[in-house]
């Protein structure tokens, strides 16, 4: 099973992302922001992030543009959480380097289904 | 395996009134002219985050309502929209009606829909008016009906550098489709050894054959690549009847109806829980004086196996129990810094209460905060809300004078509430302080005479006057406005701060304003006691309130009138209690000169109380009488003694309204500091 980051300013979508996870047999480490998601992934490979946009201290794109110019994250799989209306943070999260996005407002099993198809 | 979704609800409400709570402070701030963006992007963010988290928590109602709100902060934050005053006043009402629908979905009681719909027109009417907001489901385009589609997919070469995977993407599609035909073009591959491997040089055509296929559903799984690839889509054939994905939706959807209808009856079920938000690291705090509590367990047990026990092992014994009593106290200090919580939860209120109500009052007021920081226990924080509130609310309408008042006192126009916290000893102290008019002695003085509250000819000094102002049925509002001043005031505020262990008290000077300082106990649970003993009875005296203990010589023991005795100290004259006589026991002794007499203080009177002995000072678990038995006046609590018998906790400032009550007739009235008629 993977290692997933998850990263949400919001603890009870963090909470709700990490229990669906961890239910399908994933390992999950939580950050609350894009640089404390940084440092996380720094110190150890993660097989997928799955990152907020709109977040205090560092937001989830300039996460995505940083994390993707590590040579360890080259390829890694990385997803957006982000709402329907948001065309222009789709194609700038994509411009920095994102695999993807989920839609918010998702639910455990949508959260599960594109999980299982970035993983293979 | 369903997900029960309710779990996280708790938090979402939680971190959502959190959210509320920085939108208001932040909206505050912009209408206060300071326009900062990275203000207006919190604000924005925490709409984004309630939004989002209604929506996957499935309370649609207040997911759509944010997204208004929502868009118009965008409009600011990207500079589209001048942040304007009326904005800010519609997105405050908004904040409002937010938070009544998050109480009510709490609760679980009806909406308000007038009030949403009406702050929903507000909305719209910002966003101009007749744009409505795009349904958040794209409607189905006019289904194409096909056989079978003819897919190219011709990706770019750094399609792999966003960590999407051409093959994952061949996968889904011919999971789509009952049968699938494949062709890759290989024609720009190069040599083996000009091979970059990091890049993408292949390109495919699919056929998709059967299997109700739409359009959409091939555009799906080429959603994240659309600009990494060139992706045509056309189809192989048509079927007249082709009714697929409508009907799979309409199967769907009462699908979702009907685990909806499941999760509500379940909802309705479960109970309500507090919970507490704990920084981690008091959490390690804990973890590690248990760690210490166990090595120090484990050293005392030694003494289990020895059979001789000598003078050496009584030594390591002391040691060992000395550390144990420092290990419980520090243990017992961090479980109770779990329960501080910062002030600022029952400040952050304020900047709101104000704005609302200087408009409503036509006062110009600056509202100035300090000490946001200091910790203390949440029930003390709970309760302690009210109170502040009724505090400020009197500091703004009977303490600051209008402008032009101020203007022509030579003060300026606006007048400035300080809401200050900190620590002094054992203590919190939260005092309330305006630069208005301040009390004004002889309106209370009048006042206090017409109601009966005092004898005209009585002699008072300024604390004792203004100390007037929290006695039951007193109040000095000249027009009973919306806010304060409806007779129920002061008297409900001291008695509420009792009810926590603390004290009120008000010092004014004349022009220059007023200042309310309460002072609370850090903890509801544990008290710093005094041990007296009467008879056979043992009692406890909060330390905080003791001034002095002394012996008593008679000559400075004077009876007045009746029953009454005070006790000359240092040029004061202080009532003396006979505890026993209160509370009707036998004491070992009558005689004065043959006890203590202990001098205790609760907000400004001073009593002695007459014991037989001090019996030495301890940190007392303070038990309920009101949960355990009943509430009994004089009393603040009782706690269980090292050797197993209950003491009863004494509280000084009901006592002394006891005593004073016992003393009917005014023949001894407690005061301050003054010399006793």
């Amino acid at each position: 099973m993977a290692n997933i980051l998850a990263v949400d300013d919001s603890s009870s979508m963090r909470q709700m992302v990490t229990f669906t996870l961890k239910g399908a047999g994933h390992q999950v480490t939580e950050a609350a922001d894009g640089q404390e998601a940084l440092n996380k992934a720094k110190s150890q490979q993660f097989d997928l992030i799955i990152t907020d946009v709109n977040m205090p201290v560092m937001d989830g794109i300039t996460f995505i543009k940083n994390l993707r110019g590590e040579v360890n994250y080259k390829f890694t799989p990385m997803l957006m959480l982000t709402t329907e209306s948001a065309a222009d943070k789709k194609s700038q999260g994509k411009a920095a380097g994102a695999t993807g996005w989920i839609v918010k407002p998702f639910n455990p099993d949508q959260l599960l289904n594109t999980v299982k198809k970035v993983l293979g | 395996m369903p997900i029960d979704l309710e779990q996280f609800h708790e938090s979402f409400y939680e971190e959502s009134f959190e959210g509320l709570d920085v939108m208001e402070s932040g909206l505050l701030e912009l209408e206060q002219g300071e326009v900062d963006l990275e203000n207006i992007n919190t604000i924005f963010r925490s709409a984004h985050s309630i939004k989002g988290g209604s929506g996957t928590f499935g309370f649609t109602a207040v997911a759509e309502f944010t997204h208004d709100m929502e868009t118009l902060l965008d409009e600011m934050r990207n500079g589209e929209r001048q942040v304007t005053e009326p904005i800010v006043e519609t997105l405050l009402g908004c904040v409002d009606v937010l938070r009544n629908m998050l109480h009510a979905i709490k609760d679980k009681s009806e909406i308000d829909e007038q009030g949403v719909a009406q702050m929903t027109s507000a909305l719209k009417a910002h966003l101009g008016g007749a744009e409505e907001s795009v349904p958040a489901v794209a409607e189905d385009a006019v289904v194409t009906s096909a056989k079978g589609w003819l897919v190219s997919f011709k990706p770019y070469p750094g399609i792999m550098q966003t960590g999407n995977d051409t093959v994952r993407l061949l996968r889904e599609l011919s999971e789509l489709a009952d049968e699938t035909e494949v062709f890759v073009n290989n024609d720009l591959l190069p040599s083996l050894n000009e091979i970059n491997p990091e890049q993408c040089y292949q390109s495919w055509n699919i056929n998709l054959i059967g299997g109700d296929v739409s359009e959409d559903d091939i555009n799906e799984v080429f959603a994240w690549v659309d600009d990494e690839c060139e992706l045509s889509i056309s189809a192989l054939a048509v079927e007249e009847d082709y009714i697929g994905p409508e009907k799979r939706k309409n199967n769907r959807r009462e699908e979702i109806s009907e685990k909806r209808a499941v999760e509500r009856r379940r909802s309705a079920k479960t109970t309500e829980s507090s919970s507490i938000r704990v920084n981690i690291s008091k959490v390690d705090e804990l973890i590690n004086m248990v760690g210490e509590l166990v090595i120090t367990q484990s050293m005392l047990s030694q003494f289990d196996e020895g059979d001789d026990f000598t003078e050496v092992h009584f030594d390591r014994l002391k040691d060992g129990l000395a550390q144990l009593e420092s290990h419980t106290r520090e243990l017992q200090e961090s479980v109770m810094r779990i329960r501080m919580m910062p002030i600022s939860f029952a400040f952050q209120r304020f900047p709101r209460l104000v704005h609302d109500l200087s408009s409503q009052f036509g006062k110009k007021i600056e509202l100035i905060m300090t000490g946001e920081a200091t910790e203390l226990d949440k029930t003390v924080l709970e309760k302690i809300g009210d109170p502040l509130v009724h505090l400020v609310r009197n500091s703004l309408d009977h303490g600051i004078e209008s402008p032009e008042v101020r203007i022509n006192s030579g003060k300026s126009e606006t007048g400035v509430i300080e809401l200050k916290a900190f620590h002094q000893g054992g203590n919190i102290v939260i005092q309330i302080k305006d630069d208005g008019a301040g009390l004004n002695k002889n309106k209370i003085l009048e006042k206090a005479k017409e109601n009966g509250l005092i004898t005209h000819d009585e002699r008072l000094s300024d604390e004792q006057v203004y100390d007037l102002i929290f006695r039951p049925g007193f109040s000095t509002a000249d027009v009973v406005s919306d806010v304060s001043g409806r007779g129920v005031g002061m008297d409900v505020v001291r008695r509420n701060i009792r009810e926590l262990g603390g004290a009120v008290e008000v010092s004014s000077t004349p022009g220059e304003g007023s200042v309310f300082t309460i002072r609370l106990p850090l903890t509801l649970a544990i008290l710093d006691g005094q041990l007296v003993g009467i008879g056979n009875e043992t009692y406890i005296l909060p330390v905080i309130s003791i001034i002095e203990s002394l012996q008593v010589k008679a000559e400075n023991i004077n009876a007045v009138a009746g029953n009454a005795e005070v006790y000359r100290l240092r040029e004061e004259y202080i009532p003396i209690v006979r505890l026993y006589q209160i509370f009707g026991i036998e004491p070992k002794s009558t005689e004065l000169e043959s006890g203590l007499l202990v001098v205790v203080e609760a907000e400004g009177k001073k009593i002695a109380i007459y014991v037989d002995d001090l019996l030495g000072q301890q940190q007392v678990v303070i038990k309920s009488l009101e949960t355990n038995f009943k509430k009994i006046e004089g009393l603040s609590g009782a706690t269980i003694l090292g050797d197993g018998t209950v003491a009863l906790i004494i509280d000084i400032a009901g006592l002394i309204e006891l005593y004073q009550k016992d003393m009917a007739g005014g023949v001894v009235p407690i005061k301050g500091g003054g010399i006793a008629a």
